[in-house]
């Protein structure tokens, strides 16, 4: 059997943790082959040490059968191998056959010389069918465009061995089809690809092998076809995971939160449209709402004029059907509105505070916490253990933890604990579960659920559909900063959900009055 | 171990290591001017202090009084995430205010000195509080805000001192003394310390240590600034008003630059406000002061009381034919390399976290 890549017992340490711990893993020519695990379970490091950007305490890397020493990216670049990062690497300003060409011009007499170039970009992108503009600037096209970007770059590099590290993050679910058609061209012209990712949808949709990584261990390779997501997931998590949501049926009671036309005008210089334009919903009591859109549409600017954070140019917000459009942050913080935020380390919490001070970050100040000025450390104390004890937060020094110290997971849950604990009348959970593994999105949909049946109002706001469909009672989609849909989830397919979120569809929204 | 008493063991060994490498280098350019007298001359700075026995002591604690302020003040702004570089400026007008009143007061009677410590204090707090306000409602740079205030705090006092025939002693070019019932009591330290020109403002100077350790560790209105300084959007988000915040914090660091300058020329020894055109170094120095004391009072309180003590040991190297200016270049230079404490410390951490992996 022909391997175009052998990672052979890689064993490689940070001190007091053991990143890789003995992991094999083999590629074979012209497949996809999925790197499923947690986040922490140590696919990055694995990547990195392939990549040359570590060096590993055992173990050897083959390509094409022959060992090799990896040192440097350049090494690998040597090799053949390329990657796509979940970030972008491109310059914005730059056109897209400059972003390509880039560290690699052609330089004639001192001058670049891009004829070359723009002939084998256009070779290579009608060979794969990756058709873009080589003449747009980074900055106007879209995420999905600038993702062929990265791939071009790669193909322009003749690399032969291509990493995909979790590519459909960013993506709509036509976008994410149309990448899978073209990741199933690049092996049928003989590339092999790597492809990390969490979504067992996708590893099922595109992947012929699947090796999965726990905790630094390798746990085993199976073959796609004859396997099963709940078998993948269970390999993945070391238990039977249920993502699977039982909603009970709640009838939703009064409106908690309105939002009358509200508007965020651009603050770019230059930029004249709206960013968020008259937006207006409602959101009532036992019921979860979902803004559903793609990153960017105006959904992060709209939760900061709701809550505060930023500014608003017009529009109206009520809270049980107070107006507190020109109220203070603390106000609706203790009016009976609670805030998970996008940005859990620059909004979300102090993390050179302890985890026992951020959990009292907006209750200081209250007679509880508080008295004649000075604060009640004690009384800080107590309260930190019982969320601890009741949200099963985990840290190494319980209440006197330092934030910065503990796992994403942790912060998250440390964050809800708060908000929940304050029993809100609505609770606007912005990307909830963004970047946390399996244990923890489990524990986090279940408390925002509890919130619902209890009959709270839940405003959410996330990209991933699983979530959105998952989650919610009722979908707005937002796009341009519009709301261009208000759907039932029972009623519709990701894929038709998918095409609201693109603006490729558009309903009359029903304005509830 | 204790994560808060590990941090301040950390914190202690890099101040430690800082000014070990401060004097490192200020041997070394001893050994540069004068070779032959660098080994004597390096033990006089390190012992100078002691050369006139408990004076030389008291004298180490009239020097202290002032920069243990002004660094208290850099240092509290800088826990509330703030960089008051404006403590020159806040220093004079302290001083001037105090000796307005020192001079003018005299119907205050034995109050006169209290009134104008107060008044120090008020003038120091106005003067921090204008980048305070330019910073919060018109989103003015902390830092070019201050340094505009340190050269119109000089050049306005120059101005009025200069001009005024009852503040003005025109043979001297220097402001005129103040009455004895505006000096400072000396409180019994003159006792202890005889001879010298220590006196009570260093109490007072250690009670807004205290002061200030009790605002940022005990009240809400420390956490509050504190969460501000490490976090400003947290702490927005959080519903904590930060334009509120940043005003007070500013005003005052001002207060306590603006003490240090009261205290100072308060202190009866002598020391009147010259019309020059020079920034008062004991702003600056407080810059150095805070961040080998690692910006926390304590800390601070320690590292005014090393600065003082080694410059007082560098007056003594004239004894061993170093000139005035390379006297002061290898106190500054002391001083400069203890400053580097803060990047010691994140070696230290570095070092720590590779021991420990990353927990």
């Amino acid at each position: 059997m022909e391997y175009i890549i052998e990672m052979l017992d890689i064993t490689k340490e940070f001190p007091g943790i053991i990143a890789n711990d003995n992991i094999t893993l083999q590629i074979k020519t012209g497949e996809i082959h999925a790197l499923l695990g947690e986040n922490g379970a140590g696919k990055s490091t694995l990547m990195s040490v392939l990549f040359g950007l570590y060096q590993p305490e055992k173990g050897v890397i083959k390509v094409k059968g022959k060992e090799v020493k990896v040192n440097s990216p350049l090494d690998a670049n040597d090799l053949g191998i390329g990657m796509v990062h979940q970030h972008f690497k491109l310059v914005h300003n730059f056109t897209v056959l400059q972003n390509i060409v880039l560290g690699m011009e052609t330089v004639k007499h001192g001058l670049i010389e891009m004829k070359e170039a723009r002939k084998k970009v256009m070779t290579l992108s009608e060979k794969y069918n990756l058709f873009v503009d080589p003449d747009a600037l980074i900055s106007d096209i879209t995420v999905g465009m600038q993702q062929r970007v990265e791939i071009l770059k790669m193909l322009y590099r003749d690399n032969e061995i291509l990493i995909f590290d979790e590519p459909t993050a960013v993506l709509t679910p036509q976008e994410i089809d149309e990448l899978m058609n073209i990741m199933r061209n690049l092996t049928k012209e003989g590339k092999s690809i790597i492809f990390i990712t969490h979504k067992l949808n996708e590893i099922k949709a595109v992947a012929d092998r699947c090796s999965v990584l726990r905790r630094g261990k390798y746990i085993g390779t199976v073959e796609v076809s004859d396997t099963d997501k709940e078998m993948m997931s269970e390999m993945m998590v070391g238990r039977k995971v249920n993502l699977k949501i039982d909603k009970k049926e709640v009838k939703p009671g009064e409106v908690v939160l309105e939002v009358k036309e509200l508007s965020v005008k651009a603050k770019k210089e230059g930029h004249t449209k709206n960013i968020v334009n008259h937006v207006s919903f409602q959101v009532r009591k036992g019921e979860v709402v979902c803004i559903a859109g793609i990153d960017g549409n105006g959904q992060s600017e709209l939760v900061q004029a709701i809550t505060g954070i930023s500014g608003m140019d017009l529009g109206k917000i009520l809270l049980n059907g107070e107006d507190i459009t020109k109220k203070s942050i603390r106000y609706k913080n203790t009016h009976g509105m609670s805030h998970i935020p996008e940005d859990r380390h620059k909004h979300g919490l102090v993390l050179d505070y302890t985890l026992g001070e951020n959990l009292v970050l907006q209750q200081y100040f209250t007679p509880d916490f508080q008295s004649r000025g000075f604060l009640k450390f004690n009384k800080i104390d107590e309260y930190a253990k019982h969320l601890i004890e009741k949200y099963d937060i985990r840290s190494g020094q319980g209440s006197i933890t330092s934030a910065r110290s503990m796992s994403g997971g942790n912060q998250q849950k440390a964050i809800i604990a708060r908000e929940i604990d304050k029993n809100p009348d609505v609770l606007i959970a912005v990307q909830p579960t963004r970047g946390l593994d399996v244990g923890a999105i489990e524990f986090i949909h279940k408390q925002i659920m509890e919130q619902r049946d209890n009959g709270k109002a839940v405003l959410l706001i996330s990209l991933e559909l699983d979530e959105v469909m998952n989650l919610s009672d009722r979908i707005l989609v937002i796009y341009e900063g519009e709301i261009v849909a208000d759907l039932d989830p029972k009623k519709i397919t990701i894929k038709e959900l998918g095409l609201y979120m693109a603006g490729s569809k558009k309903e009359e929204v029903k304005h509830h009055e | 171990m204790n994560e808060a008493k590990h941090k301040n063991m950390v914190g202690l060994l890099s101040s430690i290591f800082a000014i070990v490498v401060g004097l490192l280098f200020g041997f070394i350019v001893l050994l540069a001017s004068n070779p032959t007298q660098a080994v004597p001359g390096f033990f006089t700075i390190l012992t100078g202090s002691f050369t006139h026995g408990l004076k030389g002591i008291g004298q180490v604690f009239y020097y202290a009084t002032p920069i243990i302020l002004t660094g208290l003040s850099v240092g509290f702004a800088f826990k509330t995430g703030l960089f008051n570089i404006g403590t020159p400026g806040q220093f004079i007008v302290g001083a001037f205010a105090a000796i307005v009143v020192g001079i003018r007061g005299d119907f205050l009677g034995s109050a006169q000195w209290v009134v104008a410590v107060l008044a120090s204090i008020a003038a120091g707090a106005l003067w921090g509080l204008v980048p305070g306000v330019l910073n919060a409602y018109f989103n003015v740079n902390v830092v070019i805000a201050c340094i505009m205030m340190n050269y119109i705090g000089m050049y306005l006092i120059n101005f009025i001192v200069k001009g005024s025939k009852t503040l003005f002693d025109s043979l001297r070019n220097q402001s005129l003394s103040v009455d004895k019932a505006a000096e400072i009591p000396k409180m019994g330290l003159n006792l202890l310390f005889p001879e010298s020109s220590i006196n009570g403002g260093f109490f007072i100077a250690i009670l807004a240590v205290v002061l200030i350790h009790f605002i940022l560790n005990k009240t809400a209105f420390g956490f509050e600034l504190k969460a501000a300084g490490f976090n400003r959007d947290a702490s927005k988000y959080a519903g904590m008003n930060e334009k509120r915040n940043i005003i007070l914090s500013m005003a005052i660091a001002g207060a306590l630059a603006g003490l240090a300058g009261g205290l100072l020329y308060l202190a009866g020894s002598g020391k009147h406000i010259e019309i020059v055109d020079v920034l008062a170094s004991e702003g600056f120095t407080g810059i150095s002061v805070a961040l080998l004391g690692l910006s926390s009072p304590l800390g601070i309180l320690l590292a005014g009381l090393f600065i003082a003590y080694i410059t007082a040991g560098g007056f003594y190297l004239q004894l061993f034919e170093f000139s005035t200016e390379i006297i002061d270049i290898i106190v500054a230079v002391i001083i400069y390399f203890s400053a580097f404490a803060l990047i010691i410390k994140t070696f230290i951490e570095r070092f720590d976290k590779k021991r420990n992996g990353g927990k």
